[in-house]
């Protein structure tokens, strides 16, 4: 088996407060593998650090935040050791991101020609003429009804499922790799996602695209993705194909996730949350982070945390429960 | 009302909501005015302003008592015209105000932006300058400096601008600040945009609103700054006809009872002035994102 597209071994984002004093672990030990044209979901509550993994990639973390080890392969060359230069070439060409709100991601004062041609004029040099045509094919494929006129419009003539499939133009205008879309659907009505949920399964099929969807929505992870990495307090607590994780969690926390969904049909009165509250990054329980909520919690789970146990091929969870 | 909204925010879209919604005429006539003024001054002038005839002097304007059709508005202490000496004026404050608006508004904008968006030690060395800058008083500084680089017209530009480059780097930092949090800010830095390309490109055409406006509020207070250090002699040199100097000239006769030698400059000072508020505060109101709502 050749490498990976992208494979990031315990990779570990500190924020350091200004003196030092405080660090919280956002992102803790993280080892994520991705095939190329394959769709990983990274779940987990608000605060498990899905984003701040997403921006460790793309080396865009805030001032406060330091990488303090790991490793983060992309295309077999290491994303950390690159200069900001290189970085830079690899953003939008190599690695694309949809922001989580597509909405605001327009410039107002530029037409939509100018704006999905961008990144077009940055990489690649081209002229205006050129990248304007482009432009114009690329909104062909994010089904825009023509084009050509469109693309000397302005964003707010756009509606917001339209502004939203011109930022999908951005994200592919030159022809990425991987796309890492933060969750691209929260600010758009129901109908309007699930259209932009297949543009985007449909742009990743004729791109060959990988792509990290980072939500906390199991629905759609469950339509858009083939595998699944649950973040929980910074680590990734279960990871495996989506299948799987869905009919056999083995996660307490994933188990828990999944039964915190209603479900059609379902008798059931109340629903199913998971007791206490998410803990306080800066300061993590001893032993397994979710051991303070997990019902099935051991002597054991107070003392050490667990490494990642292997439960199938492919599937691993971090849980004491596993090990044997 | 709606429509006028969502159109002002394309370019073209944004003038013809300007004419839409009732320019000020008053102002705008008056600007207007002094401009064309300022232009055809050769023409307009109906004697030569630096030069006098002795035997005319203190003639009073045509409608009072002793003036004559051939002084409209009288003559100085050096008999020399002061009709003509108005109107060369007024290009002494139209080419000074405007320019030196412009190249505070440069350097202001421009200063105001790198420290807004790279932040840092770039933002606190040019805010601690700014905040200095502005604890002195204006005119005072003005003179300061005038008295080193000595009397010029070129160089109360670039006295005025040294001294009002700070109000606009306030200014258009803050507005910075706001807008590099942006979304389309961000979405450019993750489609690997240079900071260069970003402030070029994606902050400074979101500021060029505050500054246009800043500007027309500040050009009131440049024109009566650069009235004040003609006035105090560390301006415009004579003879050249300007405003401020004007008055300065004049002051010694108002006793006497020549009035007009220092009400007419006064009142072109006051004309001036008044319009460029009036508008600057027009178009403060028009393109406000914030009042536009309303």
């Amino acid at each position: 088996m050749s490498a990976p597209l992208l494979e990031i071994r315990d990779l570990s984002t500190h924020y350091v407060s200004a003196r030092g004093t405080r660090v919280v672990r956002a992102v803790e030990d993280v080892a994520l593998r991705l095939e190329a044209a394959e769709t990983l979901g990274l779940v987990g509550e608000s605060g498990s650090g899905k984003t701040t993994l997403a921006l460790s990639i793309l080396r865009l973390l805030p001032p406060a935040a330091r990488i303090v080890r790991g490793e983060i392969r992309f295309e077999g060359a290491d994303l950390l050791t690159k200069s900001n230069a290189e970085m830079r070439r690899i953003r939008g060409k190599r690695i694309a991101m949809i922001l989580q709100d597509p909405m605001a991601s327009l410039n107002p004062l530029f037409t939509i020609g100018d704006q999905v041609a961008e990144p077009i004029r940055v990489h690649e040099g081209t002229g205006r003429r050129a990248a304007w045509g482009k432009a114009g094919d690329l909104l062909r494929a994010v089904r825009i009804a023509s084009p050509e006129t469109r693309l000397t419009e302005y964003p707010h003539q756009m509606s917001g499922g339209m502004r939203q499939r011109i930022v999908g133009a951005i994200a592919i205008s030159c022809g990425p790799r991987l796309l890492i879309a933060d969750e691209p659907t929260t600010s758009l009505d129901l109908t309007i996602q699930a259209q932009y949920l297949s543009l985007l399964r449909d742009l990743q099929r004729a791109h060959r695209l990988a792509m990290i969807f980072i939500t906390h929505n199991l629905g759609i992870v469950a339509r858009m993705c083939d595998v699944v990495a649950v973040m929980y307090a910074g680590r990734i607590v279960e990871s495996g194909a989506v299948r799987e994780i869905f009919n056999a969690p083995a996660h307490p926390y994933t188990r828990a996730l999944l039964e915190s969904i209603p479900r059609l049909g379902d008798a059931q009165e109340r629903l199913a949350a998971i007791d206490g509250q998410p803990p306080d990054p800066a300061a993590l329980p001893a032993g397994c982070a979710f051991h303070p909520r997990c019902p099935k919690a051991m002597d054991r789970c107070r003392d050490a945390d667990p490494p990642p146990f292997t439960v199938a091929s492919g599937h691993s969870a971090r849980c004491w429960l596993w090990d044997s | 009302m709606n429509t006028s909204r969502s159109a002002s925010l394309t370019l073209s879209g944004r003038f013809a909501a300007l004419r839409l919604s009732g320019v000020p005429l008053i102002p705008m006539a008056i600007l207007a005015a002094l401009v064309l003024i300022a232009l055809f001054a050769d023409v307009l002038a109906p004697h030569d302003p630096e030069v006098g005839t002795l035997g005319d002097r203190f003639r009073p304007p045509a409608w009072l008592m002793g003036g004559s059709d051939k002084h409209l508005l009288g003559t100085d202490h050096l008999g020399r015209d002061v009709l003509s000496r108005l109107i060369l004026g007024a290009r002494v404050s139209v080419v000074v105000g405007f320019t030196a608006v412009i190249v505070a508004g440069i350097l202001g904008t421009g200063l105001g932006i790198l420290a807004g968006y790279l932040g840092g030690w770039v933002d606190q060395v040019i805010m601690r300058i700014t905040d200095t800058w502005l604890a002195l008083p204006a005119l005072t500084f003005a003179i300061f400096l005038a008295a080193i680089v000595g009397p010029s017209e070129m160089n109360i530009v670039i006295i005025l601008g040294a001294v009002y480059w700070t109000r606009y780097a306030r200014v258009i930092r803050g507005e910075v600040l706001s807008i590099k949090e942006r979304d389309f800010v961000r979405l450019a830095v993750v489609a690997g945009c240079s900071k260069r390309t970003i402030m070029r490109r994606h902050v400074l055409p979101n500021v060029v609103n505050s500054a246009v406006v800043l500007a027309t509020l500040m050009l009131g207070v440049v024109i009566v700054t650069e009235a004040a250090l003609s006035f105090l002699g560390v301006g415009v040199p004579p003879p050249k006809p300007a405003w401020g100097l004007m008055l300065a000239d004049g002051k010694k006769g108002l006793m006497a009872g020549y009035w007009w030698l220092t009400v007419l400059p006064g009142a072109c000072i006051m004309l001036m002035v008044l319009a460029a508020n009036l508008l600057g505060d027009w178009l403060r109101v028009k393109l406000d994102p914030q009042l536009r709502q309303l």
